[in-house]
């Protein structure tokens, strides 16, 4: 038995160690990217690669005289598994820029890497505030949750919500909304009554929202990560709150276009404030959205894949700002303080934080020409992550 | 009447010394995962990767093909391993080798308080233990965020040199020698344990737990002996994982990882140890290669593949393919 093991399992071994040799072009570029393809967080991964090859289509794959290469992999939403991947990647495959990460846990654990390896490092997705700190490689495309926040909880204020509960999930994005909007909120006596942390695998939002039943508030403000909140929606109507009269608001997560469709009746009504709704009605958000549908089978973009779509840009952009130089340090420098019209409004990338400044948008889920959007109604303009000093 | 005695004495001696022998097989083994290090240069992630899963599935052999424990929640011991390590190099306790120490005998004594769980009961129930005694240590990391990190995981771990002269590098290359000679370590010390008349014995009480208590063999202290074994070469493995990826997160507590445990094990095959290397190598090659080359569909192709394996069975899927190569061989010379 050993024996005949031992045969197979070497030869297999040689196989599929020496079968990937990694392909080495001349005058190429390569870009890293890392996301979650299979999983729980899958639909992340799913809008990003969507987006980025979108991008690459309509852009063409040659830049300042080098051709663009993208090489992607499925991390499984698994920390170690994305920083191996990075490391590879690096080693490897000799990537010039790292991107995607739809998981503020998966981001934290390769923002070493790219601190060592000068690479710069696009976040395309994940959302918690202190990410860019952790390494000055790292330029984000997506936003930050305090940035969606504030302006809820400023709403909020403004049209006599006076007792408010939050539920969140309990990791990094989910504990800065709940802080962000608290701190907000709870000032000339407003009142959080309640603040309930759902755990991310798995959750469960029946025990929790009963107790926000029982509390009776004015409205309950809610953040889930993209994908789970046609879930929640649906307890949140089995539990007979949609008709109680607590207001649902939250950031734009909960009503994550990619799956608006699927909730339903619930959903109609709920504000959230975001900086994206695939209804946007600007000419540049027309044209990304018509080709997004043509490209994947009439899909709709949601928040992920303009963060993926945006870093692209970024990329190319800062590509061909240095002259296709593929020195880390000099690409994130172009990109600091870089400015563009994104299919979510006007963006500017701060340069002392490596964050967007950008629009956050008021917006209601209405019914247009029979499909659920988040029809934006308020702007909050050019609204910097709150939660840098600065 | 003395010198039979002396001379089954000697017999079994020689039974011992006999199945401590060393085969060329093994000898081969271990000649090609050295010889890796020079063959894939490129590929050393990958194969540390490979060596720290090895080295959990071994840790679940030993329980599991030994003593006959079904296990689904020995990622437990796994996490409590990578979070020491963690946690001490966060410290500034660095230096890996005596990390992995600690991470040993934590991770040991969590196996021990915990083996008395699974003394009692059927396999049912142990496989219900074991899976809460990890859902509870999930819950634990992801309660004391203060110390952990949550579900964000364990930032801000520099590791130092190996012994204070290796250090770690960019591709991995001191990472997998150092998890391989640790695999290697704890091979040794596996073999020589269940090739003693320790092993004999477990394999006894895994045969018919009743019967090997009548002939005097004490079952319930064996168990707690080779479960506490277990969790802490669990403990290293994990240890390992932390040190030479400088991170750690909840994943290191997750259900998948005790599942992956398994599964590895029916991949490679059980009670021969090396059935978890095996069929880590497998399992890991095998998802390497199907994810690079369709990242949203691979789990399908994997899913598939196992569902063969285990319908046609592993021994006559190795057979046909072990002819196979003869055949070729045949046809080359």
């Amino acid at each position: 038995m050993f024996r005949r093991h031992m045969i197979a399992g070497a030869i297999a071994s040689v196989l599929a160690l020496g079968g990937i040799a990694p392909a080495a072009a001349q005058d190429a570029v390569k870009i890293g990217l890392i996301l979650p393809m299979t999983g729980p967080f899958a639909s992340t991964g799913r809008q990003i690669e969507a987006a980025v090859r979108l991008y690459m289509a309509q852009h063409g794959t040659t830049v300042a005289g080098k051709k663009i290469e993208l090489v992607l992999r499925d991390d499984t939403g698994t920390p170690d598994v994305t920083r191996r991947i990075a490391q590879e990647m690096i080693a490897n495959e000799r990537v010039t820029f790292l991107a995607g990460f739809g998981l503020t846990p998966l981001a934290l654990a390769t923002a070493p890497l790219a601190t060592q390896a000068k690479k710069p490092m696009i976040v395309m997705a994940a959302a918690t505030a202190m990410i860019t700190e952790q390494s000055p490689f790292i330029v984000r495309t997506s936003f930050t949750l305090p940035q969606a926040t504030v302006p809820m909880a400023d709403w909020a204020t403004h049209n006599g919500l006076k007792r408010v509960a939050t539920l969140v999930t309990d990791y990094g994005p989910g504990l800065d909304a709940e802080k962000a909007f608290k701190e907000r909120f709870a000032r000339d006596g407003r009142e959080v009554v309640a603040d309930v942390r759902v755990p991310l695998r798995n959750p469960d939002f029946a025990p929790f929202l009963q107790r926000v039943a029982d509390l009776k508030p004015d409205a309950l403000f809610v953040f889930v990560p993209s994908g789970v909140g046609a879930q929640f929606m649906k307890q949140f109507q089995e539990r007979g709150l949609d008709k109680s009269g607590v207001r649902l608001i939250g950031t734009g997560d909960l009503t994550d276009d990619d799956i608006l469709n699927e909730m339903g009746e619930p959903a109609v009504g709920v504000v959230t404030t975001h900086h994206y709704s695939a209804s946007n009605p600007s000419a540049v958000n027309k044209a990304f959205v018509k080709a997004f549908r043509a490209a994947n089978k009439n899909a709709r973009p949601n928040f992920m894949g303009v963060g993926g779509y945006d870093g692209m840009h970024v990329i190319y952009e800062a590509l061909k700002a240095t002259g296709g130089s593929t020195d880390g340090e000099k690409l994130v420098g172009a990109m600091k303080g870089m400015s563009w019209q994104s299919p979510r409004g006007p963006v500017t990338i701060e340069a002392s934080t490596r964050e967007l400044i950008q629009n956050i948008y008021v917006r209601k889920v209405e019914r247009v020409d029979g499909e659920l959007y988040n029809v934006e109604f308020a702007t909050f303009q050019a609204v910097a992550d709150p939660a840098k000093k600065r | 009447m003395r010198s039979a005695t002396a001379s089954a004495r000697e017999k079994a001696r020689q039974a011992v010394a006999d199945a401590t022998r060393w085969q060329t097989p093994e000898l081969a083994f271990w000649a090609v995962a050295i010889a890796a290090i020079f063959l894939f240069p490129s590929r050393h992630l990958l194969l540390n990767e490979i060596a720290i899963v090895g080295l959990f599935a071994l840790s679940i052999d030993l329980i599991l093909g030994y003593a006959g424990i079904v296990s689904l929640g020995h990622a437990a011991f796994f996490g409590v391993g990578a979070y020491t390590a963690g946690l001490l190099a966060k410290a500034g306790i660095g230096e890996p080798v005596a990390g992995l120490a600690i991470a040993a005998a934590v991770a040991a004594a969590v196996g021990f308080a915990t083996s008395f769980l699974v003394i009692r009961g059927s396999d049912l129930t142990r496989l219900m233990v074991t899976l809460s005694v990890a859902l509870v240590f999930v819950e634990i990391a992801n309660r004391f965020e203060s110390i952990t990190g949550g579900v964000d995981g364990l930032l801000g771990i520099s590791m130092g040199p190996i012994l204070g002269l290796f250090e770690f590098d960019f591709g991995g290359t001191t990472a997998y020698c150092y998890s391989l000679a640790v695999l290697f370590g704890m091979f040794l010390v596996a073999r020589r344990l269940v090739r003693s008349p320790f092993g004999t014995s477990l394999r006894a009480l895994k045969e018919n737990r009743l019967r090997a208590g009548a002939i005097g063999i004490p079952t319930a202290r064996r168990i707690v002996t080779i479960y506490t074994i277990s969790a802490s070469i669990a403990g290293v493995a994990g240890a390992l994982l932390a040190q030479t990826t400088a991170f750690v997160s909840l994943e290191v507590l997750d259900f998948a990882r005790s599942a992956d445990g398994l599964l590895i094990l029916v991949i490679g095959g059980s009670g021969y140890l090396y059935g978890g290397l095996l069929g880590a190598i497998a399992f890991a090659l095998m998802r390497d290669a199907l994810s690079s080359l369709t990242p949203a569909y691979w789990m399908f192709w994997m899913g598939a593949i196992l569902v063969a394996l285990v319908v046609v069975g592993r021994e006559r899927v190795v057979a046909k393919f072990a002819a196979a190569v003869d055949r070729l061989r045949g046809s080359g010379s």
